[in-house]
């Protein structure tokens, strides 16, 4: 009975010192996470007078100005997340199979590596999209391409299977996925750590009963590598579709900026955000439900 | 036996199994020679794919005026001149920006990684109630986006104030939003740029290191802070310098949390932004071009720009290249 006491104790001691551990991220998340969490949301059905910090509360307004008078959030809003799909499926895709690749052993690894991991420090921040930040430089160069699609090895390679009557819709985005590989390539550096330290984590002994067994490495990459590797699948995908909607060059994340700069009209910007946000969180949630049926924890 | 006769011995044998197995042999090594051919092909172009961009803007970047109209000129070109990086350290400000950013970057760096080793290791090592609820906190601050609270911590620190007590003793609440303490405050809160995925690496790290350790500790007497300080830190190494450098980058070129908070400072990623506005107005006013910088020229002066602002980093990265990469893939990270 004594012995069980003072196990509670030590229990209850080190309960304590785990909150004092953990405090610095408790204050800090209430402070500048709930608050202003709450605060936006409350915002975001407000005017808001920026220099007397006034706000006057005018209902749903701000979200009927965002969905029915506002020019183009609609169009940006479904065409954002549709791009969001796309790229990090291909992002997913691409992900993996280079890690797949950087997992083997061959001459110069450790310098491919490199390269490979450059994009976490190349697409950071304002360096992505840094040239069509800049409206007079990106509209030259959409001329540029414009009138230099003939030499574009992947539209004679559509315009032949058009021709050839394989074309349509789905091949259509297959072209603008191989068109932007390297918007993919440049946004997949952390998710092939990731992936990598997966691969890693795979026992040699079960390839080789495999393979004893007579599985081909095709085989063995669908039954033994992608099970085990499922669980990252989720946490990848998370993070690519949370990575991209935190984007610089994200067109919705533009107009908030947009609106909280230029037009000062916090309201109407927290609203977007909100919409943003809640839309966002929906296919988070709802997509990772998806993937979480389908996934395998081995132990 | 010679060399040569042990090399032939091995051929013959090598034909002799072939033959026994039935051609099985040959095939395997044609297929494993074309597999390693496909392999450099596609990491050479792939690898290619992500230099490509960066190697363009060091050509360009030393390119003359003239060169960049020129058809003939595409990689190397005709006139060096380092004219284009006197031009943008000038309009950057370089060295003043230079060394802002520096100071600013290691200091945040140095608060976020030091906070969220700190709750990393809580949400480790101990169980308390509520934990699973604070956890998902943390999930919570990985994925919602931080322009959704942008405007909101606008306000927050334009009018910044403790529960009344600074309006109710100075008469007005203070004005945070041109100093640079919010990002230090939020940086010591765990609340910077992608905290959450520090706390949640951090985490996993030491998750994975064997309980028995902290017990012998405990057995011989030390208490929870100095078990913390001396035994799990310095196992903690790696994990954490690679926490500390993706801080430093990720810090270096944020442009969201400088925008918002760093009113007025001169910070290199601030600056790249409005290089090109710089360079038009400074062409318009100083040099009295009236049609300002020609879109060649500021793209080429954006990709010099540009290039001093990563060469820091990249010089980083080369020296430091484990640090970012071997010891994440070594954590094991899980759901």
């Amino acid at each position: 009975m004594k012995k069980h006491k003072k196990l509670a104790g030590l229990q209850k001691r080190k309960a304590i010192s785990g909150y004092l551990f953990i405090s610095p991220f408790i204050i800090g998340f209430l402070v500048f996470m709930l608050v202003p969490f709450f605060r936006s949301c409350y915002m975001s059905f407000c005017e808001v007078e920026i220099m007397s910090g006034k706000h006057t509360i005018i209902g749903l307004e701000n979200y009927i100005k965002a969905f029915t008078i506002d020019l183009d959030f609609n169009r940006l809003l479904v065409e954002e997340v549709q791009k969001m799909f796309y790229n990090s499926v291909s992002v997913m895709v691409f992900s993996f199979f280079v890690a797949l690749i950087l997992n083997q052993k061959f001459k110069g690894r450790a310098f491919v590596r490199a390269i490979f991991f450059l994009p976490v420090i190349l697409s950071s921040g304002v360096l992505l999209g840094i040239e069509t930040d800049n409206e007079l430089i990106s509209s030259v160069m959409d001329m540029v391409e414009e009138t230099n699609t003939n030499t574009d090895i992947s539209l004679v390679i559509q315009n032949i299977l058009e021709t050839a009557g394989v074309g349509g819709k789905a091949f259509q985005k297959v072209f603008e996925i191989v068109d932007g590989i390297y918007d993919v390539a440049i946004s997949s550096g952390i998710q092939i750590i990731i992936f990598l330290s997966g691969l890693q984590t795979i026992s040699d002994s079960m390839y080789e009963a495999a393979s004893i067994e007579g599985c081909t490495s095709w085989e063995s990459l669908w039954k033994i590598t992608f099970p085990m590797i499922s669980p990252l699948l989720l946490v990848n995908w998370i993070y690519s579709v949370v990575d991209y909607c935190m984007r610089n060059n994200n067109e919705i994340i533009k107009k908030i900026n947009d609106q909280m700069v230029l037009y000062i009209d916090y309201g109407f910007a927290s609203s977007i955000a909100w919409t943003y946000f809640v839309v966002v969180m929906l296919i988070v949630g709802v997509s990772s439900f998806l993937i979480s049926k389908g996934v395998y924890y081995y132990d | 036996m010679t060399k040569q006769a042990v090399r032939r011995k091995a051929r013959e044998d090598f034909w002799e199994r072939n033959r026994k197995s039935g051609g099985y042999l040959v095939k395997k090594k044609i297929m494993g020679a074309s597999y390693k051919f496909v392999r450099v092909l596609l990491l050479f172009g792939m690898c290619f794919l992500i230099l490509q961009p960066l190697i363009t803007k060091v050509a360009v970047s030393f390119m003359a005026e003239r060169d960049l109209y020129n058809p003939i000129v595409i990689t190397i070109p005709e006139t060096f001149t380092a004219d284009n990086y006197k031009m943008a350290a000038e309009l950057l400000g370089y060295g003043k920006a230079l060394w802002n950013t520096l100071r600013t970057s290691l200091l945040v760096a140095l608060l976020q990684i030091s906070m969220c080793t700190i709750v990393g290791y809580g949400f480790a090592r101990f169980n308390f109630p509520l934990k699973k609820l604070w956890f998902g906190c943390v999930v919570m601050m990985i994925i919602v986006p931080p322009q959704t609270l942008s405007t909101s911590l606008y306000m927050y620190f334009r009018h910044f104030d403790i529960l009344g007590v600074i309006k109710a003793v100075t008469g007005s609440d203070i004005n945070l939003q041109k100093s640079q303490i919010p990002y230090y405050l939020m940086s010591m809160g765990c609340m910077g740029l992608k905290n959450g995925l520090y706390i949640y690496m951090i985490r996993q790290f030491f998750r994975n290191i064997p309980k028995d350790l902290e017990e012998a500790a405990y057995v011989d007497g030390c208490g929870t802070l100095r078990t913390f300080i001396r035994i799990m830190l310095p196992d903690a190494k790696p994990i954490l310098t690679s926490c500390f450098l993706f801080s430093f980058v990720w810090q270096w070129t944020d442009n969201f949390y400088t925008k918002l908070f760093m009113g007025d400072m001169d910070l290199l990623a601030r600056k790249l932004t409005t290089l090109v506005d710089t360079l038009n107005y400074y062409v318009i006013n100083t040099l009295h071009n009236r049609s300002g910088a020609s879109v060649a020229y500021g793209n080429c002066i954006l990709s010099t720009g540009t290039l001093m602002v990563i060469t820091p980093l990249l010089l980083l990265y080369l020296f430091a290249q484990k640090g970012f990469v071997e010891s994440l893939s070594s954590t094991g990270i899980k759901m």
